[in-house]
């Protein structure tokens, strides 16, 4: 186990250095001069913009300033903002929060309600239930979440009333709760597809005929027996979800004014500034790898069969 | 160590890539191939019909758009126009659905808007099938560091969020036609084709047909594109079509943000934008364009769906 995890992580660092430095070679692109943008329209002294370029590190050749930001990055320096030259650090530690509830809340959201409708749907295989189920979620994954935010937010706020239509308080969960089903029901869709898919393949696997041949109730054979087997595309299809749900929070924050890494990004985008943005989104990428490793190491859990050497 | 960690996440119900074995010969029979066994169960699937029905009026009207309306998408009517609620008696007029923020008939605009749409969605399909396939096909078939170093640059890739990515690529771009909006959907998209292919190459580069044209001394090119393809095409061919209502789905959600497509270029994506300020007092603006999108997604989508119930022989 620990060798393997020692292997997972080894491999690892190719690719977090692949993906970093591709998108900061990405932001390298850009066009415009985020340092001449912070005087706007204002006429510049041309030393005055090179001395904060200086100071910036910004005039070093490009592969030393990448080398820069990657041993920043193991000090927890995600770089500096150039507009308020505050640390990306301290501007994603304002926002993450935020983001990380709301995901978190779709990311519950969407596990408690797609397994139980998965494993409905996967149960009575073909009949009316499933189909109806079959059908839902084809319409989720077929309505973009700007649409689907809109919609509720004319039909739940505007029409009948019952929320308000954009967050004033990130901390108040009942505020919380359409951005998150908005944010999560793409990941509804799949996760409910997977498990139906899985449970309806594995309710004809033998060790299920035993365990109902034996005599054990039902609750338990489904409970225990089917679902545990059934679970291991849905674990690795969450692990690279959770990356998905935060990136994806870029629309949800958006339409639902919530204050979070999604607006960061967006802001930072369309300033051209990409210190802000190779911050967050190499933020996003570690999460993504934390969280393929960890479902790896769950597998183990699920299924004792699989064993790590 | 489990290997089912790749490909298996990205879209509902992939998790079955085997590769369907051709349907064994009944004896006196007639033979009959995975293909024309999927197009006899495609027929007689209802979302299939529908699906191809929706598609075959999408293309008409990205071909013809002039068949479905007189307005202009472009000229807006102030005076006249401005935010008028829709007449729905007046069915396919200009006035059907309303009049936008600028005065300009929503219906013309739905219908001019299914350009961009439909040729995003084909043309980022098209490119990362191509380039996602031969990325995959080389991976699995020659493994070794090959596999190695290709697998690593589509785990890079793979990495990085998909609508951020498209995000920061397409803000390098001022101009930002079709192409280039479709161009940033490839770069970052063609992974997940590569893995499906790689897993499909790699079930049955061992069979013992790719053994058989080896030993009778056929050219690595040839079994390749003789051999190999067409057996393990068909997984592919599921997760494209699947994907390409994701496009779709992708470009209106940058051009909403307005990253993506620009004016004069239409696209539903851009009227569901302009018309979010509206959405209390006029909300047929925002609504309509929202409505297309989705039902152009869903019917690529159900496309998709019908197309992997056929292909795949495990679902039967």
């Amino acid at each position: 186990m620990g060798r393997y995890v020692a292997r997972r992580l080894l491999q690892m660092i190719p690719v977090f250095l692949g993906s970093t430095l591709l998108i900061f070679l990405m932001m390298h692109a850009l066009p415009g001069d985020p340092v001449r943008a912070m005087w706007g329209e204002q006429a510049i002294d041309p030393s005055q913009i090179a001395r904060v370029k200086h100071d910036l590190g910004l005039d070093l050749p490009l592969w030393h300033q990448y080398w820069n930001y990657l041993s920043g990055l193991f000090q927890g320096d995600f770089g500096t903002q150039i507009a308020s030259q505050r640390p990306v650090a301290d501007v994603i530690a304002d926002a993450f929060p935020v983001t990380i509830r709301l995901a978190l809340f779709a990311f519950v959201f969407t596990v408690v309600v797609g397994i139980s409708l998965g494993v409905l749907a996967g149960l009575r295989a073909d009949r009316l239930l499933d189909k109806g189920v079959l059908f839902f979620t084809l319409l989720l994954v077929s309505v973009p979440s700007f649409v689907l935010g809109y919609a509720f937010q004319f039909l739940f706020a505007m029409k009948l009333g019952w929320l308000t239509p954009t967050v004033q308080n990130s901390e108040d969960f009942g505020q919380l709760f359409m951005p998150a089903i908005v944010l999560g029901s793409l990941s509804l869709a799949y996760v409910t597809r997977l498990t139906r898919t899985s449970i309806a393949e594995n309710l004809r696997a033998d060790y299920i005929r035993t365990a109902v041949a034996k005599g054990l109730p039902r609750r338990r054979v489904v409970g225990v027996h089917l679902l545990r087997n059934s679970l291991i595309p849905v674990v690795t299809f969450l692990g690279t979800d959770l990356g998905a749900l935060l990136g994806g929070a870029v629309v949800t924050e958006g339409i639902f004014n919530i204050n979070g890494v999604g607006r960061v990004i967006y802001e930072a985008l369309n300033r051209h500034e990409g210190s802000t943005v190779t911050g967050v989104v190499t933020l996003l990428v570690i999460v993504y790898l934390l969280a393929s490793l960890i479902v790896d190491l769950l597998y183990a859990v699920l299924d004792p069969r699989i064993r790590y050497a | 160590m489990p290997e089912a960690t790749e490909g298996t996440a990205t879209l509902p119900a992939a998790e079955e890539q085997a590769v369907p074995k051709s349907q064994g010969r009944s004896d006196g029979a007639k033979p009959r191939s995975l293909w024309s066994d999927a197009w006899r169960d495609l027929r007689r699937n209802p979302l299939f019909v529908a699906s191809a029905v929706l598609i075959l009026l999408l293309l008409v009207m990205t071909a013809f758009p002039s068949l479905f309306t007189d307005a202009s998408p472009r000229d807006g009517n102030l005076q006249g126009a401005f935010l008028k609620d829709p007449e729905y008696g007046k069915v396919f007029s200009a006035e059907w659905l309303g009049y936008d923020g600028q005065g300009r008939s929503i219906w013309a605009r739905l219908v001019y808007g299914a350009r961009a749409s439909v040729i995003v969605g084909v043309v980022v399909t098209a490119a990362v099938t191509l380039f996602g396939g031969l990325v995959g096909m080389l991976a699995g078939y020659f493994g070794g560091w090959l596999d190695s170093l290709l697998s690593r640059l589509t785990d890079i890739f793979a990495g990085i969020p998909f609508l951020l990515g498209a995000m920061v690529v397409l803000t390098s771009f001022d101009v930002r036609s079709v192409w280039v909006v479709s161009a940033a959907l490839v770069f970052l998209g063609w992974t997940q084709i590569a893995r499906v292919m790689r897993g499909s190459v790699i079930s049955c580069k061992q069979a013992d047909y790719v053994v058989a044209a080896k030993a009778l001394g056929a050219g690595t090119g040839r079994i390749l594109l003789r051999h190999i393809l067409p057996n393990a095409v068909a997984p592919v061919i599921v997760v494209a079509t699947i994907a390409l209502g994701g496009y779709i789905s992708a470009e209106a959600t940058l051009s909403y943000l307005g990253i993506g497509l620009a004016d004069p270029v239409v696209s539903w994506g851009i009227d569901v934008s302009a018309g979010k300020d509206q959405l209390r007092n006029a909300p047929h603006v925002l609504l309509f364009p929202a409505l297309m999108v989705s039902i152009t997604v869903l019917a690529f989508i159900m496309l998709g769906d019908a197309v992997r119930n056929a292909l795949d022989p495990k679902l039967r």
